[in-house]
């Protein structure tokens, strides 16, 4: 299958990917490539097969709803780019140009 | 005994030398440190060295060997690859997106280790994310393989791989989500071996693709990957996909004659491009099997050509929602843009490379609306009958003998231009991963100067009987006691 620029476009919004010109075209050449290779997954009826959801056999995990020690705020926050008041820091998600997607 | 004896020796064997005091832990790892600093310049297995960190860890070591509490591992040096959390070094997934970042917990397999006394010599060399077949995808710099410096030591825990290969350390961590430490134990020629799905937990992992990722053992012999295996499984509450079965004594399991034992053989794992020194080494260790007493049975796994195309949908698809954390926001790279959008664009953008990149895009092309039940669905359809080949044939034998690799190690860059190209170095370990059957590689010989890898695949949680083939097969030959040539810087 063959992809477009305007699809290589759209998938890298979904992925919040930014893309260099040169990157688009490649990535659009490439993942065709690739596509074209995994189209062959077709040649199997699998109508009646049901997808696999987990390869080990596991029931349902439980534990008790008990406190446990955790990572202090300071070590929650010593690799953050930004942080304020045990905060992280970023720019006005909601209102601001840009979030419409 | 000579420094050079020393970084030569098997975790049993150091042990022994450790244990009646004829070394201490304080030389093992001052030998393997020094190795280290003359072969770094010529392989590049670390990203990160823990020198300070394993003097300290040596000195502990010795001190519990003098008060009798030594365990297997106690002062025996281990390279972990760098996509496991460490507290006192850099975890970077071979990635610019962690340059600098430094864990505040251990991977459950590091505080075990750790517990265990062993001693952190460095942080393995890594593809981005462990994506790759290669190393070469690592965002700081390829390594080299020991055997020939020109070539690739396989990936992605290709770093691991090669410092257990050139005597940087005793054995090593990795981790296998489509042949990740079976497909670099074999191009190195050392053994690998990856668990059980819920074998060993992954807290502390950092994720690819969470439905076919685990960690296991480089180590120079099938007896100590056992005893690797035996120190990092088992049940773990941070990982709640971590199996509660209990962990076998897996070095009791291992044996020297294979009477009694079916091991099948797929005419699948014959494809074109195979390299004809693969073919003579791997037919020739299935005769050597059958002379130790095994029973070859012809078994079918007819799905095994679609793995590649069915793994090649999941993993992708799994890493863009696991990658999807790496945002600038909580660690990592952030670079500032005037709008959170173009923040997160520009971050994504520079701090990935290009293989991930390309993965990321393919998995959320894979998921994406319109596109999920023909990509996604389908792939775990076929992934069924991948893991119903399976099971059909382990009623048959015991375990199946496989090439690792279709080839041996390639040239550093020969793969780089074709993503497709590089994938397909991975066709024979993949379908074990996406069965969560366990697998191990150990050396069968030579090919072109290089080591060729045979692969042992078991039933779920039947590492014992797996373990138990290798060793049998190891012991009858030589490969495991040759050692590549390098000379020192």
């Amino acid at each position: 299958m063959a992809l477009t620029l305007a699809d290589v476009d759209h998938v890298a919004t979904l992925a919040r990917l930014g893309l260099t010109t040169a990157e688009r075209e490649r990535m659009r050449d490439q993942l065709s490539t690739i596509l074209e290779h995994i189209g062959e997954l077709d040649q199997l009826d699998t109508e009646a097969i049901p997808p696999t959801a987990s390869v080990i056999q596991m029931t349902n995990v439980w534990r008790e709803d008990a406190v446990r020690p955790s990572l202090s705020a300071n070590e929650v926050f010593k690799n953050a780019p930004r942080v304020s008041d045990d905060c992280f820091v970023v720019r006005t998600p909601l209102g601001g140009e840009g979030d419409e997607a | 005994m000579s420094a050079r004896n020393l970084t030569d020796l098997t975790i049993a064997e150091a042990r022994i030398l450790l244990d009646s005091r004829e070394i201490s832990a304080a030389e093992l790892t001052e030998a393997h440190l020094a190795r280290i600093d003359a072969l770094e310049p010529l392989l590049n297995c670390h990203i990160s060295l823990m020198s300070d960190v394993a003097r300290r860890q040596a000195a502990l070591a010795d001190r519990a060997i003098a008060d009798g509490t030594a365990g297997p591992l106690t002062g025996i040096p281990a390279s972990i690859k760098d996509v496991l959390c460490t507290v006192d070094a850099d975890t970077t997934a071979g990635s610019r997106m962690l340059a600098g970042f430094r864990s505040p917990y251990d991977a459950t397999v590091v505080r075990k280790l750790r517990e265990a006394g062993a001693v952190f010599v460095g942080k393995g060399n890594t593809d981005e994310f462990a994506m790759g077949s290669s190393t070469e995808n690592s965002a700081y710099f390829p390594t080299h393989n020991p055997w020939n410096t020109d070539c690739v030591p396989g990936g992605s825990s290709g770093g691991p791989a090669a410092a257990v290969a050139a005597g940087e350390a005793v054995f090593g961590l990795g981790s296998d989500t489509g042949g990740s430490i079976r497909q670099p134990a074999g191009f190195c020629g050392i053994v690998g071996l990856k668990p059980t799905y819920g074998r060993v937990s992954r807290f502390g992992l950092i994720a690819f693709a969470s439905s076919l990722d685990q960690v296991g053992p480089f180590t120079r012999t099938v007896e100590d990957a056992a005893l690797v295996l035996e120190a990092i499984a088992g049940n773990d509450r941070n990982d709640s996909t971590s199996s509660p079965m209990p962990v076998d004594d897996f070095r009791t399991a291992l044996r020297t004659d294979l009477e009694g034992v079916r091991i099948g053989v797929a005419q699948e794992y014959a494809v074109d491009g195979m390299e004809p020194g693969v073919e003579t080494a791997v037919t020739e260790a299935i005769s050597q099997l059958t002379r130790l007493g095994a029973e070859i049975v012809p078994v079918s796994l007819p799905h095994t050509r679609y793995a590649l195309a069915t793994y090649y949908i999941t993993a992708p698809a799994e890493a863009s929602a696991n990658l999807a954390r790496f945002d600038g926001v909580r660690y990592g790279l952030r670079i500032d843009e005037p709008t959170i959008r173009e923040m997160y664009e520009r971050t994504r953008g520079d701090g990935f490379g290009s293989e991930v990149k390309r993965r990321i895009m393919l998995g959320t092309y894979a998921l994406s609306s319109g596109y999920y039940d023909a990509y996604y669905v389908k792939a775990q359809k076929v992934r069924t009958l991948i893991k119903q080949d399976f099971d059909a044939a382990f009623e048959s034998v015991d375990v199946i003998a496989a090439p690792t690799s279709p080839t041996t190690a390639f040239r550093i860059g020969d793969r780089m231009d074709d993503p497709y190209q590089m994938y397909l170095a991975d066709v024979f370990t993949i379908p074990a991963n996406m069965a969560g059957i366990p697998g191990i590689s150990l050396p069968c010989g030579f090919s072109n100067n290089l080591p060729v890898g045979l692969q042992f695949l078991g039933q779920a949680f039947d590492e014992s009987t797996m373990l138990g083939v290798a060793h049998a097969y190891e012991r009858s030959q030589p490969w495991s006691s040759m050692h590549p040539t390098l000379n020192e810087r």
